[in-house]
C-alpha cells in the first residue's frame, strides 16, 4: 500500500487543464487546412492529382476534412504552398457539409445541441461505441479520453457497456458489410431521442477504403450523423473539442 | 536441409521464374520435409493466374537466417490434400485459400469460414457472398450441465468486434471459438496495381495500432521490388518509430492487464504513459500513430538534433514512470496471484500452431524477426530477444515489460547517434515477374507482406499476414480450463488485432 501511495505522488496529477487552459500540440501536427488559392497558378491540380482519397478541389481551392487524412501528399506535391495544415485541431462539425473548407469561406465549427436536447444531455451524455471495420486508432484516440490524462467524466459523458444505458451512437470504420447488421441493431436498441457521432475519416467517408466492395463509405448512408469528427484518426483534443461544443462546453 | 526452396532474404525479390514450381504431390512433401527440419510457414497464399490457381508458400529459417518460397499449381482441380494434420500451423491458411478460391482441403479437421467474405478471384468484388456472417456450425460439447455463452459482435468496450462461443462447464470454459470477419474491408481486393499513395494509407490502416510495423513491410516490399536504398538516417528513424510503436502499445497492455485484475493504480498510470510515447511519435512526424511517416525510400520527417535531445529527455521521463508504475505490480501480491497460471499455453502447443511474437516468447520460444531476419537498423544495431518459460498471463506481461525496457535503451542510443543527412531516396519502379518478401517484428509479432508483380511491374498480388492470423488461435486454447471470469484478462494479455486479421 504504501507503495502504491509513493508510486502516486511520483506519478502526480496531471489530466489536461483543457478547456480552462488551451493545450499544446506538437510542432508538425496538421489540423486545420490553410489555403492560399492566390499562390496557386492557372489550371494547376497537383495537390488534386495526388490526394489519395480525392479531397481537394480546385478552382477555387477547397478541401473536404470528411475525407481528408491529414497525409502529407498535396504538402509535397504543391510547390507553391497552395496548402498547408495549421496547428488548429478544432475541426468537427455538425454539418458535413461544414467540413469543406473553402478559402474565404466562412468557419462553420460544431455547435450546441437543440435546446430540448440539450436540456436532456447537456449534463449526461452516455455513448455506446461501435466498430465498424475501424483499424483500432480512432478507437484507441476515443479510448484515450477516459484515461486519467484526459478524464472524460469531469464533463458527464462517458461510454457505456449496453446501448440500453446509452443516449447515442458512436461510430468509427468505413461500416463494413459484415458489421452493417449489428450497428443498426445497436442503433435500435438506443431509447431515442439519440444521437449519432460519426469519428474519424472512415465513418464520414469510407476514409482510405472508400469504394471498396465491402464497406459502405461511412455511416450517413444508413443513420442521421449529429457529430463529425474528422480525422485519421482524430487528435483526442479534436474529440474532445467537438464533443465540448455539443454539449455547450465550449461557445466560442 | 533437402528441401526445395528458393532462398532469398528479408526484403529482397526474387525473379518469379526462379520459384521452383511442383507438382501438388511434392509441394506437400517438401513442406513436410521442411517444417520437420525446422523452418516455419510465415506466409501460404493463393496466387490466381490465366484461370489457374497456384499455392505460394513463404518459409523462414531461423537456423540458417534465411528465407524461402515454393509454389505449386493445382492442375485445374478445386481440392488439395490439407497439411493441417501433420503441420498444425497452416490450419488457418488452409482455411482462408479454402475461402478465398473455393478450394477444399481434403482432411481439414476444422474448415470453417475465415472471415465471411466473397471469393477473391473475382476482381470487381464478391459475386455472392457464401455465407452471411457469423451463421457457423460452431463446436458443441454436450452434457446436461454444459452451457454456451456468445459474446460479441459487439462488446462491451470500445473494442473491435468479433465473436466468442464459450463452451462451459460451471464457471470453467472447456472450449473457447473465435468467429471473426466483422471487420472485413476488401484490402487485399484493393492492393493491385502500381504502388500509390492511397496504397500507402491503406497499409496504415491494416491494423492502425501497427502502423509502423505495417507501412515498414510494405516499404520494403517496394524497395525490394525496385532495388532502392534506403539512407542510413531514415533506418535509424524507422527503428526509433517502431520501438516507440512498442513502447506505447505495451505500455497500454500493461495497464489493461493491471484494469482487469481489479488493480486500478497500474491501470491508471500506464493510460497516461502511453498517450507520453504516441506524443513522441507525434513530434516526429505530427501523428500520434505515425501516420504518413514511414514511405517506401524512407522517412518524410527528419530529426534534429535539438528535437532528439528534447525526445531524449521526454523518453526518460516515461520511461521512469512506467518502471515505476509497472513495479507495483510485481510487489502486489493480489496482482501476481491473478497473473500467474492463468491462461497457459505450452511450449509445444505454441511451436506447433505457429505463435509469434510476445505471446510465443511468453511460451519460452525464442523468435523476434529483429535478430532473426534482421532488416534496417537492426542489421546493424542488435535488440536483445526476451523470452519467459511459463506461457501464462504473468509471462506475457512480464515479456511486454522487458520488451519496453529494452526499446527505451535502444531509442535512447539511437536518438544519440543519427548518422548522416538524408532520410529518404527516390525509389524506381518495381521489377516486373518478381516476388518480395519483407517480415518486420511488430510490437504484436511478425508482420509479413509479399508481394507479386506482372509483366508490367504492376501488383498482381499483395498477401498480408498480420501477427493476429498466428496468434488468435493461441487465445483460444489459452482458455482451455480457465474461468471464464479471466476471458478478458486473458485476452489482454493477448491483445490481437481484430482488422488486421480480417483485412
Amino acid at each position: 500500500m504504501i507503495k502504491a501511495i509513493l508510486a502516486r505522488m511520483q506519478q502526480g496529477h496531471r489530466t489536461t487543464k483543457f478547456p480552462d487552459q488551451p493545450m499544446t500540440l506538437p510542432e508538425r501536427f496538421r489540423g486545420y487546412p490553410v489555403l492560399k488559392g492566390s499562390n496557386c497558378p492557372p489550371s494547376c491540380q497537383l495537390c488534386k492529382e495526388v490526394c489519395p482519397v480525392g479531397a481537394i478541389g480546385t478552382e477555387p481551392l477547397t478541401v473536404d476534412m470528411g475525407k481528408c487524412l491529414f497525409c502529407t501528399e498535396c504538402l509535397e506535391a504543391c510547390p507553391h504552398g497552395g496548402v498547408s495544415y495549421g496547428n488548429d485541431a478544432r475541426l468537427a462539425t455538425r454539418k458535413r457539409e461544414d467540413l469543406v473548407v473553402v478559402e474565404g469561406g466562412e468557419r462553420q465549427m460544431a455547435y450546441a445541441l437543440e435546446r430540448k436536447m440539450l436540456s436532456l444531455f447537456g449534463r449526461s451524455l452516455k455513448f455506446r461505441s461501435v466498430v465498424a471495420g475501424g483499424c483500432n486508432a480512432c478507437e484507441a484516440d476515443t479510448n484515450v479520453l477516459s484515461t486519467i490524462g484526459w478524464d472524460l467524466g469531469r464533463f458527464g459523458i462517458q461510454f457505456v457497456a449496453s446501448p440500453r444505458h446509452a443516449d447515442g451512437l458512436w461510430v468509427t470504420g468505413p461500416v463494413t458489410e459484415n458489421m452493417r447488421e449489428a450497428l443498426m441493431l445497436t442503433y435500435e436498441a438506443i431509447p431515442a431521442p439519440k444521437l449519432v457521432v460519426a469519428c474519424g475519416a472512415c465513418s464520414i467517408s469510407g476514409g482510405p477504403f472508400f469504394d471498396s466492395s465491402e464497406v459502405h463509405n461511412g455511416v450517413e448512408k444508413f443513420l442521421p450523423v449529429d457529430l463529425y469528427i474528422p480525422g485519421c484518426p482524430p487528435h483526442p483534443l479534436t474529440i474532445l473539442d467537438g464533443l465540448l461544443r455539443l454539449v455547450d462546453r465550449i461557445k466560442e | 536441409m533437402s528441401a526445395t526452396l528458393c532462398l532469398t532474404q528479408n526484403g529482397n525479390a526474387i525473379r518469379r521464374a526462379d520459384i521452383p514450381l511442383l507438382s501438388p504431390d511434392r509441394f506437400q512433401e517438401n513442406l513436410v520435409e521442411a517444417l520437420d527440419s525446422g523452418w516455419r510457414v510465415v506466409s501460404y497464399f493463393g496466387v490466381p493466374e490465366g484461370g489457374e490457381l497456384f499455392l505460394h508458400a513463404v518459409l523462414s529459417s531461423k537456423k540458417e537466417g534465411t528465407l524461402g518460397v515454393v509454389a505449386t499449381s493445382l492442375e485445374g482441380k478445386r481440392s488439395f490434400p490439407s497439411l493441417t494434420p501433420c503441420a498444425p500451423q497452416v490450419h488457418l491458411f488452409e482455411r482462408e485459400i479454402a475461402e478465398e478460391y473455393g478450394v477444399t482441403f481434403e482432411g481439414h479437421p476444422w474448415p470453417k469460414p475465415v472471415r465471411f467474405q466473397g471469393p477473391l478471384t473475382s476482381p470487381g468484388g464478391p459475386q455472392h457472398k457464401p455465407v452471411p456472417i457469423g451463421v457457423m456450425d460452431f463446436y458443441r460439447v454436450e452434457g446436461s450441465e454444459i452451457h454456451e455463452v456468445a459474446v460479441g459482435p459487439v462488446h462491451a468496450g470500445i473494442i473491435e468486434p468479433g465473436h466468442f462461443r464459450f463452451q462451459c462447464h460451471g464457471e470453467e470454459v472447456l472450449h473457447l471459438e473465435i468467429s471473426l470477419g466483422y471487420q472485413h474491408r476488401g484490402l487485399e481486393r484493393r492492393l493491385v496495381g502500381k504502388p500509390s499513395g492511397l496504397m500507402l494509407k491503406q497499409m496504415e490502416t491494416i491494423a492502425g495500432d501497427t502502423t509502423i510495423g505495417h507501412t515498414l513491410c510494405y516499404a520494403m516490399v517496394i524497395e525490394g521490388l525496385a532495388g532502392a536504398r534506403v539512407p542510413a538516417r531514415g533506418h535509424v528513424i524507422r527503428g526509433i518509430a517502431m520501438e516507440l510503436e512498442r513502447l506505447a502499445n505495451h505500455t497500454g497492455d500493461l495497464g489493461a492487464i493491471s484494469g482487469d485484475v481489479g488493480y486500478l493504480p497500474t491501470a491508471s498510470f500506464c493510460g497516461r504513459i502511453r498517450g507520453d510515447f504516441l506524443n513522441l511519435t507525434a513530434e516526429i512526424c505530427g501523428s500520434r500513430f505515425g501516420r504518413s511517416l514511414v514511405v517506401p525510400g524512407g522517412v518524410n520527417f527528419d530529426l534534429t538534433s535539438e528535437m532528439a535531445a528534447k525526445l531524449t529527455e521526454r523518453l526518460r521521463a516515461a520511461g521512469k514512470d512506467l518502471a515505476g508504475a509497472v513495479q507495483l505490480l510485481w510487489d502486489t501480491p493480489s496482482v501476481m496471484a491473478r497473473l500467474e497460471g492463468t491462461g497457459t499455453v505450452s511450449d509445444l502447443v505454441a511451436a506447433e500452431i505457429g505463435l509469434v511474437g510476445p505471446a510465443a516468447r511468453a511460451c519460452g520460444l525464442n523468435r523476434d524477426i529483429r535478430r532473426d531476419h534482421p532488416f534496417g537498423i537492426y542489421s546493424m544495431s542488435q535488440i536483445p530477444v526476451v523470452t519467459a518459460r511459463t506461457g501464462d498471463v504473468y509471462a506475457r506481461t512480464l515479456v511486454r515489460w522487458l520488451e519496453a525496457e529494452k526499446s527505451l535503451e535502444f531509442i535512447e542510443e539511437q536518438l544519440h547517434q543519427l548518422p548522416g543527412v538524408s532520410v529518404r531516396e527516390p525509389v524506381g519502379a518495381p521489377a516486373p515477374e518478381s516476388l518480395a518478401v519483407a517480415l518486420t517484428e511488430g510490437w504484436r509479432g511478425e508482420v509479413c507482406h509479399v508481394a507479386l508483380t506482372d509483366h508490367a511491374g504492376a501488383i498482381s498480388r499483395y498477401k498480408v499476414t498480420d501477427p493476429s492470423f498466428h496468434n488468435w488461435t493461441g487465445l483460444s486454447l489459452a482458455l482451455r480450463g480457465v474461468q471464464i471470469s479471466d476471458f478478458p484478462l486473458c485476452n489482454k494479455s493477448f491483445n490481437l488485432s481484430y482488422c488486421g486479421f480480417d483485412l
